[in-house]
Formats: C-alpha cells, sequence, structure tokens
C-alpha cells in the first residue's frame, strides 16, 4: 500500500460522504447510552443496598466491566458467540457500549445518590415515606442533577469509543474513513475528516450539557 | 397520648439512651434541654424511629410501635418532625414541599393538597413565597415551611431538634411565635431547644437530659430558678 502526497483541498469534497456515517456514530452512541442508564440505574441501586444478593452481582459487574478493555467485551459479543448466534455488528456495538458505559454510570449513579445530604431521606421518612418513595420523590431528582456533568463527560468518551466499532464491521466514522482511504490512499485527510465529525460532535454536545448544567442551577433559584 | 418506657439506644459500644421514661399527655409542651451530646437528638429520633433503640418500648395513644412492623410508615405521618437544619427539598418549591406529604403518603388529589398546602403557608406568614425554592428564603423563612411541610401531615405530636439553633439571632423570634401559636392551639410537642423565654413562656415541663438520662423535670419555672440537681445547676450556669 502506498499513499500519496498530502492534499488538504480535498477535504471539503469527502465530507458529505461521512454524513450518514456520522448519523450511525451518533445512534450506536445514544441507544448504547440509554440502554447503558438503565443498567446503571439498576446496578446502581443495588450497589448501595446493603442486601449481598443485590450489592454482591453489582459489585461483581462493575468488577469486570471496568477491569477489562471495552474492545474485548466487543469482541466477546461479536465473535465470542458466534457459535450459537450470529450478532449483527450494529447490535453488538450497541450492546457492548451500553454494558461497558452501565458499570461506569453505575459508578456515577451510586457517587451521586451517596452525595445527597442524608437529612433529605430522613425528612422524607419523617413524613411518612418508604424508602422507594424517597428514592423516587427527594434523592434520585437530585442525585440526577448532580450527575449530569459526569453523565455528560461519560456520554462524550461513549461517543469516543464507538469508534471501537469499526473493527466489527459496523459503518460508522472510522470504518467508512478506513474504507474510503483503502481505495483513494488519502488516509490523513480521511482520518481528518472522521475527527472532524468527532469534533463538531462532542462541542456540540459539550455546549448542550453545559446549558443544561445552568438551566438546572437557576431552576432552584427562582422566587 | 405518648409514652416511652425504659428506652435504650447504643451506636456501637456509645451507650447514648440509658433507660429514658417519658410521658407525654395530650396537648402537653415538653421542652428538653441538656448539654451536646447527652442524647437528645437520639431521644427524638427514636421516637420516629429515624434510629432504631435496642430496648424498651414506645406507645402512641396506647399502641406499641413495631418498627419492623407496617405501622411503622402510619406512626411516622403521625409524628411530625422539624430539624436543626430544616432539611427542606431543594428541588421543589415552597408549597412543592408543603403538599409533598399529602399527595405522595396520604394520597390526596393534588387540589385539596394544595389547599391545605396553602392553608399552612397562610399559618405560617408564607403564603406569598409558595412558588418561591427555599434557596431564596431566610433560614427562618425556612424553618416556618419545615414546620408547614410536617403540618400537612395532620400529625398528632410535633418533634422540634434545635429548631433554631442554626438561624441569626434576628430570625428566631418569627419561628418560636409560630411554635407558639401551634402550642396554644393545642398541639402536643416536644422541643429540643435551649430558648429560655419561649420554655418559660409555652412549657408546661421542662426535661433536663445528661449523659442518657433524663436527670430532672418540673415547672419551667422551677427548673430554671431552683434547679435540685446538681448536673443541672451547673448546666444551667453555663447557658445562662
Ligand atoms: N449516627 C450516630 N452514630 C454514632 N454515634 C452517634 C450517632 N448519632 C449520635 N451519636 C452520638 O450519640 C451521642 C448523643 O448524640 P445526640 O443525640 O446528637 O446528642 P444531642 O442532640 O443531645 O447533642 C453523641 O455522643 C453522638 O456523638
Ligand atoms: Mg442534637
Amino acid at each position: 500500500m502506498f499513499d500519496l502526497p498530502w492534499d488538504f483541498t480535498i477535504i471539503p469534497s469527502y465530507m458529505p460522504l461521512f454524513v450518514p456515517v456520522a448519523f450511525v456514530t451518533l445512534q450506536i452512541t445514544t441507544l448504547g447510552i440509554l440502554m447503558g442508564l438503565l443498567l446503571g440505574l439498576l446496578f446502581g441501586l443495588m450497589r448501595i443496598s446493603p442486601l449481598w444478593v443485590l450489592n454482591g452481582p453489582a459489585r461483581l459487574y462493575i468488577w469486570a466491566i471496568r477491569g477489562t478493555p471495552l474492545l474485548l467485551q466487543l469482541f466477546i459479543i461479536y465473535y465470542g458467540f458466534s457459535s450459537i448466534a450470529r450478532v449483527p455488528g450494529f447490535l453488538a456495538a450497541v450492546l457492548g457500549l451500553a454494558i461497558h458505559n452501565g458499570a461506569y454510570l453505575a459508578e456515577i449513579i451510586r457517587g451521586s445518590i451517596q452525595s445527597i445530604d442524608r437529612g433529605q431521606r430522613e425528612a422524607a421518612y419523617s413524613l411518612g415515606m418508604t424508602r422507594w418513595q424517597a428514592m423516587r420523590r427527594i434523592v434520585l431528582p437530585q442525585a440526577f442533577k448532580r450527575a449530569v456533568p459526569p453523565l455528560g463527560n461519560q456520554f462524550i468518551i461513549a461517543l469516543k469509543d464507538s469508534s471501537l466499532a469499526s473493527t466489527i464491521a459496523v459503518h460508522e466514522l472510522l470504518h467508512r474513513a478506513r474504507v474510503l482511504w483503502s481505495s483513494n490512499f488519502r488516509t490523513m485527510e480521511m482520518l481528518i475528516i472522521a475527527g472532524i465529525f468527532y469534533l463538531f460532535m462532542t462541542t456540540i454536545f459539550t455546549l448542550v450539557v453545559g446549558r443544561i448544567e445552568h438551566r438546572l442551577k437557576a431552576s432552584e433559584y427562582r422566587s | 397520648m405518648i409514652k416511652i418506657a425504659s428506652l435504650h439506644k447504643w451506636f456501637g459500644k456509645l451507650h447514648v439512651l440509658k433507660g429514658i421514661d417519658l410521658t407525654v399527655d395530650e396537648q402537653e409542651v415538653v421542652v428538653l434541654i441538656g448539654a451536646s451530646g447527652s442524647g437528645k437528638s437520639t431521644l427524638l429520633r427514636c421516637i420516629n424511629f429515624l434510629e432504631a433503640p435496642q430496648q424498651g418500648r414506645i406507645f402512641i395513644d396506647g399502641e406499641v410501635v413495631d418498627p419492623r412492623g407496617k405501622n411503622l410508615h402510619s406512626i411516622r405521618q403521625e409524628v411530625g418532625m422539624v430539624f436543626q437544619h430544616f432539611n427542606l427539598f431543594p428541588h421543589m418549591t415552597v408549597l412543592g414541599n408543603v403538599i409533598e406529604g399529602p399527595a405522595q403518603v396520604k394520597r390526596l388529589a393534588r387540589a385539596e393538597a394544595v389547599k391545605i398546602g396553602m392553608e399552612l403557608l397562610e399559618k405560617v406568614g408564607l403564603s406569598d413565597k409558595a412558588e418561591t425554592y427555599p434557596a431564596m428564603l431566610s433560614g427562618g423563612q425556612k424553618q416556618r415551611v419545615a414546620i408547614a411541610r410536617a403540618l400537612a401531615m395532620r400529625p398528632k405530636i410535633m418533634l422540634f431538634d434545635e429548631p433554631t439553633s442554626a438561624l441569626d439571632p434576628e430570625l428566631v423570634g418569627e419561628v418560636l411565635q409560630v411554635m407558639q401559636e401551634l402550642a396554644n392551639e393545642g398541639m402536643t410537642m416536644i422541643v429540643v431547644s435551649h430558648e429560655m423565654g419561649f420554655a418559660r413562656e409555652v412549657a408546661d415541663r421542662v426535661i433536663f437530659m445528661d449523659e442518657g438520662v433524663i436527670v430532672e423535670e418540673g415547672d419551667p419555672d422551677l427548673i430554671y430558678s431552683k434547679p435540685q440537681n446538681e448536673r443541672t445547676q451547673e448546666f444551667l450556669s453555663r447557658i445562662l
């Protein structure tokens, strides 16, 4: 394989070819994070339970997932199960991102729940609320507010990590770059375009999270 | 109304309540005094089982409170609690705080809960703050909202744990005034407070606690002017 000399003037003309796959990246990430949030909420709540039948499995899950690379987890889902069933690449990527991020989100959610002053829970109990009512009405809404910055951060990490899906034949941003440079030999140019798309998405997302954070803060100072 | 019989509480090895016996009659106002660490908060918290005592019994209206039983939540509905640091829900408006109990725990229709909530805010002088968030209120206003929130459950007894000790001095009066009105209306109250003026004017009885036991109790004027026990004398000489 050989590369042509750099010619960055071709970048604009190739950009449109990346737009559809940028949506694939966005889809994998969003679906992965949403499912990951459900897992994170479930395992985060299990993790703070005093019952070991609940916190034990949660600890195990968090330990195993955070201690192994995402690429390994993707390969397990995509190749590991191939003797039983062929998991399509897109599905494998979404599941992998969900399971992977679920462990990190569980820790984020646990941390933000535990950061809520215990007086809040006691005030809820003193009104006669059950543990679940106090959790749902009083603790979780405040914990979610506090979790917005780290959740946003995790979303950005997931967006970047979704590029690993290129290794299991998912037609996302990095995959498209590779397919293109293998026929046009414009490796650096294609990589730069992919980079521009990642930067664009992460920047927009950072701004959106910043705004949400600001709104949430302001909402408690309305009079 | 409420009867506590030989109540013991340990935190690990620390024996915090060492056999408390206390009966509070309907409409009675009891003020609890004692040095920091003597177990006043723990006693209040045991009454509505925010802490679980290891020994002893608590009866409310003759019915024994069993913390393992289903009636824990219903008992708590009958016991209102006001905390030193207010513990208002910061993500809800003032009205939202007050109607949370009736709406979520009693499952009243929202309109009905709002009606109760507005009446109570009127009573504590804060109906104009209904849509405000707690962060915008002064300490005195926060504590009045907290009182309204507890009252919204229509409790039979109100517990106050140092309700004015986190307040700037000039804001203490407005909270004590609300509490005094409540007492005048016949609410049964146990109040941990070192506000002697309030105790003398409102309390039927003052109880002095030291190191987990009730050392002395009696008429407020007598306790403050002629304490019998040496430890009471020593404590009062420090705070007066
Ligand atoms: N949750 C707890 N865990 C361990 N020790 C506690 C706890 N709560 C209170 N204590 C201890 O119990 C004693 C009585 O505390 P408390 O009831 O708060 O006293 P007071 O309200 O009279 O100042 C103190 O020594 C305090 O350190
Ligand atoms: Mg105390």
